[in-house]
């Protein structure tokens, strides 16, 4: 296996982020009872001419610069023909040969290691509507809802290697489009899907042939479909036969790939520029302003991060792949201990959002509430698993972090006298562990603390407890 | 009193109260009742007309005309979306659809107190140059042959939109032109055919030929006419994005019929042995006049004139086999039900499309193949740039282009053409400039010896429209020329 190479290239399919269509003035939202987000030029009546909707044009150039690409000042829509119940107009404005965006790059980083990934190019296209082939035993009903929504197809190059480069690449992309607000990268409601062309070949040899596998939804699936495709391909290669180019669907249940075309069956488009549609013609002037207004994006802020927080490049990328996180987080350590901020963000909440399956923008705590009860860990009001116990309840209630505290009578016992008396309960009610003790078995002294900590329900300040046993055992 | 009424006259009567609009609609629906055979009208909007009538003379009562338009009874090419009234593109797949909304050029209309007679039988999808391809059958031209009985075509596409004005069946019409489809019809019916400079008219809610070279125009009995037309359908509309943003013009107020010291450019790849002589004679007849008063002629090249047929023959059918694609039996129109998916689209598309709209979406289809695109799609594109660049050029030159609108003149709808291509020579002298995007106007000049009317094709640079009418108007006025047809058709 060792001497096999993978080649992955990407197409992501990213809805944009708009109120509106890319050709008509009907709404997006999603879930909407069927058909009823659809205009006339949605449903292709005849005489129904498409309009730019130039807040899509505007988005598409932020994804552009946000993949440090290049924005082509002109740039052609053209009709990409096939039939299709779900395609009313018979053909799909796409762009095809002068995309709106040129060639960029992204980095992705595993393990330490950074790998650039080139983008070819960036396009807007218009969505098809969706056949739902579930609703009757005989009929296909079609929701054109989808239909004309814009889409931004984001092609890389071939650069990546490995399923994880692969997910890494996705999942970048995501985060910069998210970053930038150009598409909400939700991808089980569909907003984001990739196509993912495999190949392999010995090193050193030419590319081999490519398969593409369609619509994928996850970044598991994305893993998954392409590990089983480099296993089919290397297997079908070693058995002395050859890969057929073909288009693939992934299927979750089997975790296989299967044929869906053939490259002979593959639609000839008729590409030709759209003729109900001028050359889209970008003043520089408006670039170089967007270009002003695009907020600091998940690289430059992990930079940040580690050098204004003083955290580890692990932790500033967890923070920072995901815009809402990153700011969160800041919003928590403001003023406050980032080795705190980090762990409470990066560990406590998102092991409870994990748990919940819920995103930060629903998360059951506030940045400001976790802020507080960081300041009660950081005055010595509570100590660390007092907090843990105080954010528990965080979670299920709407009561104040203080409230919580004096509720559970969770306050940090930090009176010297006070620790002083648990502590020569304890010594007194366990003299052979004492005598142990000093005789050299110093580990004892977990188990002193332990006591004195169940003895006081926790509430012992860890700091000045062990402090405080250790001066008295070693006297 | 009320025949052969040209508009001005019309809203003179009704500014004047003399006649009602309402008398008028009703002589007009009349009309139209009794002139079957010519097979004009594909529907007749009696309740529609009727009511937009009495609003009209609700208006005038309390002195609230809205403009010369107002009760003005028009009709429309069958390709131009009207409000719940049937819209049929003259085609079996559409026999059966009616919009919920109205085209920009009908509804332009409808604001300025227009009144709708009807929808108007043309070729299929405007594809063709004889009617004949209509659903609805051939649409018949009010004139006839000195020496023959036998009836004869309209020209077409727009055919019902001039054989209707030429018989009086509305005051005017409105066609469209995608590469002769108003000026060649207006010449074999003696009417004046106008086509504006492409996105001059928002194509908003007309049913698509070919997107980049179609043109919705007037076809009237006067070049005055035709200036209100034009002034009433013109204008920007966000809703078409080719549609210019140039203001629109007031081009019936500024006519003026002076050519002095105008320079008229006389194509010579126009001339040919095979022009018929009468046309020839015509066209000199033209020159004459207009150097008489006081234009200079000058004879002018357009070098790449020969190519414009051939390329307008693959970028027509090209965007006409996309443009053509949503008529697919899902969502609206004729649907033959059958028990899959592919199958339906094969016996909708089949059954619901005639011969020559076949015939081009195959030929669009094949010259957009990969493999093909480049031989025929992009050469034809780039002859047209060539086309484009030749008027440009001359334009340097001359102000305004004369020469014939046609090769020949009406000819017997019982003719059988077996050759597609020579039907596509009527185009001829027309295609060029839809190629080109100017705007172009076709005038009655006199009747050849058969007593079949001839026309004379203007052409001037783009959004020169009022240059156009001018020259027109000047030419008109020399010619005296009336467009009433012996009526046989009662």
């Amino acid at each position: 296996m060792d001497d096999w190479q993978t080649v992955i290239g990407i197409e992501i399919h990213a809805q944009v982020n708009s109120k509106s269509k890319l050709f008509s003035s009907s709404s997006t939202d999603f879930g909407s009872a069927p058909n009823t987000q659809v205009s006339l030029v949605d449903a292709a009546m005849p005489g129904m001419l498409p309009v730019i909707n130039k807040f899509c044009i505007e988005q598409a150039i932020k994804s552009g610069l946000g993949l440090n690409a290049k924005i082509n000042n002109k740039s052609i829509f053209d009709r990409k023909n096939y039939f299709y119940q779900d395609l009313p107009q018979g053909y799909q404005i796409s762009q095809f040969k002068d995309p709106i965006v040129g060639e960029g790059s992204v980095e992705i980083e595993i393990e330490g290691i950074t790998k650039t990934i080139g983008i070819e190019r960036l396009h807007l296209e218009q969505d098809a509507g969706k056949s739902l082939h579930d609703q009757d035993p005989n009929l296909t009903f079609v929701d054109l809802n989808r239909s004309g929504i814009a889409l931004m197809e984001i092609v890389s190059k071939p650069d990546m290697s490995s399923s994880d480069e692969a997910i890494a690449y996705v999942r970048k992309v995501r985060s910069i489009l998210r970053y930038l607000d150009t598409c909400d990268g939700n991808m089980e409601q569909g907003s984001l899907r990739a196509d993912v062309n495999v190949s392999v070949r010995k090193k050193g040899e030419e590319l081999g042939t490519r398969c593409e596998i369609k619509n994928l939804n996850s970044f598991k699936h994305i893993g998954a479909a392409i590990n089983f495709e480099v296993d089919r391909q290397i297997k079908i290669i070693e058995r002395g036969e050859q890969v057929k180019q073909e288009t693939r669907l992934y299927e979750v249940v089997s975790n296989k790939t299967r044929s869906m075309r053939s490259k002979e069956d593959a639609h000839d488009y008729r590409y030709f520029p759209d003729p109900d549609l001028l050359p889209l013609q970008l003043e520089q002037d408006w670039i170089e302003k967007i270009k002003k207004s695009l907020p600091e994006l998940p690289d430059e802020k992990k930079l940040r991060f580690i050098n204004f927080y003083k955290i580890s490049g692990y932790d500033a990328e967890v923070l920072t792949s995901d815009r809402r996180i990153s700011e969160f987080f800041e919003e928590v350590a403001k003023n406050r201990s980032s080795k705190l901020s980090v762990s409470w963000v990066a560990s406590e909440l998102f092991a409870v959002l994990n748990k919940l399956n819920l995103n930060i923008e629903n998360s059951p705590v506030s940045s400001s509430q976790l802020g507080e009860l960081i300041d009660e860990i950081e005055n010595g009001t509570i100590s660390n698993r007092a907090a843990k116990e105080v954010f528990e309840e965080m979670c299920n209630s709407e009561k104040s972090v203080k409230d919580i505290i004096d509720d559970k009578g969770l306050v940090q016992i930090s009176d010297t006298s006070e620790i002083e008396i648990f502590i020569n309960k304890v010594l007194e009610d366990n003299p052979e562990n004492v005598e142990k003790y000093k005789n050299g078995k110093t580990k004892l002294l977990g188990f002193f603390i332990g006591e004195v900590m169940k003895a006081t329900k926790g509430k012992a300040n860890p700091g000045l407890l062990n402090q405080i046993v250790k001066k008295k055992l070693d006297n | 009193m009320l025949d052969n009424l040209t508009i001005l006259e019309a809203s003179k009567l009704i500014d004047e109260k003399k006649v009602s609009a309402l008398e008028i609609t009703n002589s007009y629906l009349k009309k139209i009742e009794d002139s079957k055979k010519l097979n004009c009208f594909i529907t007749v909007s009696h309740d529609k007309a009727v009511h937009a009538a009495k609003e009209t003379d609700n208006r005038v009562s309390k002195n609230n005309r809205i403009g010369p338009m107002d009760g003005i009874p028009l009709a429309y090419k069958d390709l131009f979306c009207t409000k719940d009234t049937l819209t049929t593109a003259s085609s079996k797949i559409l026999s059966n659809f009616i919009p919920t909304y109205e085209s920009t050029v009908t509804n332009n209309c409808i604001n300025k107190g227009a009144i709708t007679l009807g929808k108007l039988n043309c070729d299929e999808f405007a594809m063709g140059s004889t009617n004949k391809t209509s659903f609805y059958g051939p649409v018949v031209n009010p004139w006839k042959s000195l020496d023959s009985d036998e009836e004869l075509v309209p020209g077409g596409s727009s055919g019902g939109s001039a054989a209707s004005v030429a018989a009086d069946l509305c005051i005017a019409s409105i066609g469209t032109d995608t590469g002769g489809s108003i000026r060649q019809p207006a010449s074999f019916t003696g009417a004046v055919g106008l086509k504006p400079t492409y996105g001059r008219v928002s194509r908003w809610g007309t049913i698509a030929f070919a997107s980049s070279l179609d043109q919705a125009g007037p076809i009237s009995k006067t070049v005055e006419d035709a200036a209100i037309l034009l002034q009433t359908i013109s204008g920007h509309d966000n809703k078409d994005s080719t549609s210019s943003q140039k203001p629109n013009e007031h081009y019936f107020s500024n006519l003026n019929s002076s050519v002095k010291n105008l320079k008229i450019g006389i194509p010579k790849e126009y001339m040919s042995d095979d022009l018929p002589l009468e046309i020839q004679n015509y066209w000199n007849e033209g020159k004459k006049i207009l150097s008489e008063n006081g234009a200079e002629i000058i004879e002018i090249s357009l070098p790449h004139t020969k190519t414009a047929l051939p390329a307008y023959y693959i970028i027509a059918p090209a965007e006409a086999s996309s443009n053509l694609s949503r008529y697919d039996g899902v969502k609206y129109g004729l649907r033959t039900n059958e028990k899959n998916l592919i199958k339906m689209y094969e016996s909708t598309r089949s059954d619901g499309f005639g011969d020559e709209v076949k015939r081009r979406i195959m030929i669009g289809t094949y010259v957009l193949s990969s493999g093909y695109y480049d031989a025929y799609y992009l050469k034809a594109q780039k002859i047209r740039s060539l086309i484009k660049k030749d008027f440009d050029n001359v334009f340097k030159d001359v102000n305004a282009i004369l020469t014939p609108a046609t090769p020949n003149t009406a000819f017997a709808i019982d003719k059988e053409e077996k050759d597609p291509v020579k039907n596509y020579l009527n185009d001829i002298f027309t295609v060029p400039i839809n190629l080109a995007g100017l705007p172009a106007i076709s005038i009655p000049f006199g009747l050849d010896k058969k007593g079949l009317p001839v026309g004379m094709q203007l052409i001037t640079n783009s959004f020169e429209e009022q240059l156009l009418l001018n020259i027109a108007k000047n030419i008109q006025d020399s010619i005296n020329f009336k467009n009433e047809p012996k009526c046989w058709w009662k």
